[in-house]
């Protein structure tokens, strides 16, 4: 097969802003996907707002048929759809406009994102016509309707289609530039395309035969076989995102300030470390089961003697020491914090990356690890402090650096300019300030014991009835406050994001940019002594709390009931 | 630079010293705290269960109907009461929407529980102390309990198990 280094121009454009060369083809595609992860957000937002006001029990708003069929929908759409659909477009975009490069074959990326939008549309109809009340998990032997299980998978083909082109633009860039490396950003891309992978797979060899199971021709699933292989598929695919926006974190260090990683060959090698250990996760969600061993759970729970919270933890000194350096060459050397004092807080997408930082490290890893160790999972499995945990990853994380980017692709991507970008600096707060009280609230709550995916915590009907310790009214309180607040900011973002790309004015060249993109600082060669003392200091505050907060629990698992 | 290839030399530059100290510190607490997962095994008292029986739904509601008849003291809400004696072993079904037995038990003393369900997945979430375990169909778990408080307690499901899974809520009374 030929390479197309020449003849083929028609297909690009160049980017007046960066340079790059843009092949037409692949935005297009990105594009596509992009809009379906925004729709999908969209709806995930919705419910998400319904959720809340039926949990906080003072409104108790949907009946409870309903309940469970929204978080079925919530679920699905965020966790799922939302994020591998702004995945798919950023793959496609990356390894194309941001290598020079062309796309491999349009042919096979129109065909995965429209098995991707026919199995995301099935998905939906099914959850909304009252076909798969099964929640996002549909745990054998609850059985939805067919048409579910098989939108799942047309939706992870398409994926999977997707995923392959960007390994076969990879291969284009690789024979077009030979011995050079791939930049930082894609190189995290691709480990999250890597993980992509696995986690598809997975998902394929459990969705295949629970479909043929819902049409009768397999007689019988192992709840528990279904259990490990289906969290195969769902923690593993949450750590797509980790690489993502991980690698979105390093693009918006770059963008914002001009930061560059201290040390690339480090901020690499933790991306192995992910690829490595981090789909192991299932057993994340094992902990208390009966059928597994204590040795299969610690090292895999573990990710492997914990070398992917150990990868976490090297990004979250690699990316802020990335800007701090930036700043001190811009002469914000005063004390240990002049430079973040002075970075560049009204860019939203500067506020957006630090707050995702903040909040995916100190509530979500933090909370994670503690959820995730054998022995203190027994006092949050299936409580509140579940969904508190990856409120604090997926949504304070994931999707809050996902929101940040997008300030970027409005421009560059779909080339129009940003509608009320008076308003974009305020959304991150918004949205960030809610999902922290949010997940805050929701460890809280958890941490009394309280269930998740729980319709009535007054257990109206039972035969007996309990009632919670009266403190948590206050945190009940706290999180729908914090909920509303993030779906504000989740909406404000969406009207932004709609408005502009479909009704927006055109953006006619660098002097249509609203959001600044910072020069480039050079970097030293050598490092002398501290390279980002500010850094180091906060860093030093993330492990104290990191220790506090795992003692804590388990200080707190000791006066438990004894159990073996 | 994340957007463009590093530069010459990129994978020979020396790490900085912050991060350095840094790295060695992060891994210092990643191996502390896979052992201490082990460590807990080995020393606490709180460790999830691995004993683990295959059963059917059918085998394992006839050994615990076998259970409340031997060991039955009453009814209560329509759920037989039953108060096995210390060291013993103790049967929970779960199935949609409800746990029986209701079970009365001695502080201090050790029970041997078998835990399972006729149907779907259940959640074991054991209030107010808060204590949380998974009830599969087709599994027998065994949780070895020693209650170290006295009271009122309850069993709530904390994994969805269809349109009821409110309602369903089970007892457990520890008696001095």
């Amino acid at each position: 097969m030929a390479v197309a280094t020449h003849g083929g121009e028609h297909f690009f454009r160049t980017c007046d802003v960066t340079g790059f060369k843009v092949d037409t083809r692949a935005e297009k595609i990105a594009k596509v996907n992009a809009v379906m992860a925004v729709v999908s957000f969209l709806i995930a937002v919705i419910a998400a707002l319904l959720l809340v006001l039926t949990r906080w029990q003072m409104i108790h708003l949907l009946p409870v048929d309903w309940y469970y069929r929204v978080l079925t929908l919530h679920g699905l759409d965020a966790l799922v759809f939302w994020i591998i659909f702004f995945e798919l477009a950023a793959l496609v975009f990356a390894s194309t406009a941001f290598l020079n490069t062309r796309m491999s074959s349009p042919f096979v990326g129109w065909v995965g994102t429209v098995l991707a939008i026919v199995g995301f549309l099935l998905v939906n109809y099914m959850i909304l016509t009252g076909n798969a009340d099964v929640l996002m998990t549909s745990y054998a032997p609850l059985k939805a309707h067919p048409g579910f299980y098989l939108g799942m998978i047309l939706f992870a083909v398409g994926a999977l289609l997707i995923v392959s082109t960007f390994f076969a633009n990879l291969m284009i860039w690789r024979r077009e530039n030979p011995g050079q490396s791939l930049p930082l950003f894609v190189y995290g891309l691709m480990a999250a395309a890597i993980i992509a992978v696995i986690t598809i797979v997975s998902g394929a060899i459990i969705y295949i035969p629970t479909f043929l199971w819902s049409l009768g021709i397999i007689k019988d699933i192992d709840p528990a076989v279904y259990k490990l292989v289906w969290w195969g598929l769902g923690h593993p695919s949450q750590q797509i995102n980790v690489s993502a926006h991980v690698a979105v974190w390093y693009l918006l260090a770059f963008l914002t300030v001009g930061g560059q990683s201290i040390n690339e060959k480090i901020s690499r090698f933790a991306f192995i470390l992910y690829i490595v250990a981090i789909n192991v996760a299932s057993a994340h969600h094992l902990l208390v089961d009966p059928a597994v061993s204590p040795v299969w759970k610690v090292w895999n729970t573990s990710y492997v003697m914990y070398l992917a919270v150990f990868a976490s933890m090297i990004h979250a000194f690699a990316v802020p020491s990335a800007i701090e350096v930036a700043q001190r060459k811009r002469g914000y050397t005063k004390g240990l914090f002049e430079w973040l004092k002075r970075a560049p807080w009204g860019n939203p997408a500067f506020s957006g990356l630090m707050l995702s930082m903040i909040i995916f490290g100190f509530i979500g890893g933090i909370t994670g690890v503690v959820n995730g160790m054998e022995q203190t999972n027994i006092i949050a499995h299936n409580t509140l402090s579940v969904p508190g945990h990856f409120k604090g990853a997926v949504v304070g994380g994931t999707t809050l650096a996902f929101m940040s980017v997008t300030y970027y692709l409005i421009p560059l991507l779909f080339r129009k300019k940003i509608a009320f970008y008076g308003l974009a600096k305020y959304v991150p707060w918004i949205f960030g300030i809610g999902v922290a009280i949010l997940a805050v609230s929701f460890y809280i709550l958890g941490a009394f014991g309280i269930p998740r995916r729980h319709w009535d915590i007054t257990f109206s009907g039972g035969p007996f009835t309990f009632t919670y310790n009266p403190v948590t009214d206050f945190f009940w309180a706290l999180f729908a406050i914090g909920g509303v607040l993030a779906v504000i900011g989740a909406l404000l973002w969406i009207i932004q994001v709609v408005v502009s790309v479909f009704f927006g004015q055109p953006f006619r060249g660098p002097q249509d940019l609203q959001i600044p993109i910072a020069e480039p600082v050079e970097m030293d060669e050598e490092h002398k002594g501290f390279a980002a003392p500010g850094t180091f200091v906060l860093v030093l505050i993330f492990i104290v709390a990191f220790v506090i907060f795992v003692a804590l629990n388990y200080g707190w698992l000791s006066v438990m009931w004894e159990v073996r | 630079m994340a957007l463009l290839p590093p530069k010459e030399g990129w994978f020979q530059k020396k790490v900085a010293k912050d991060e350095k100290i840094w790295m060695a510190l992060a891994f210092v607490v990643s191996v502390f705290l896979f052992f201490w997962m082990i460590i807990w095994h080995v020393y606490a008292k709180q460790n999830p269960s691995f004993v683990t029986y295959r059963t059917t739904p059918e085998e394992f509601y006839q050994l615990t109907q076998a259970f409340i008849e031997k060991y039955k003291v009453g009814e209560e809400n329509g759920i037989p009461v039953v108060k096995p004696p210390p060291g013993s072993d103790v049967f929970l079904l779960a199935r949609q929407f409800r746990w029986e037995p209701v079970l009365v038990l001695k502080k201090g003393e050790e029970y041997r529980f078998h835990i399972s369900s006729l149907d779907v997945l259940h959640g074991f979430s054991l209030q107010p102390v808060n204590m949380n375990f998974m009830v599969y169909p087709k599994y027998d778990y065994v949780l070895t309990f020693r209650p170290t408080s006295a009271g009122e307690f309850y069993i709530v499901c904390n994994e969805f198990c269809g349109i009821g899974h409110h309602m369903m809520i089970g007892k457990i009374i520890v008696e001095e």
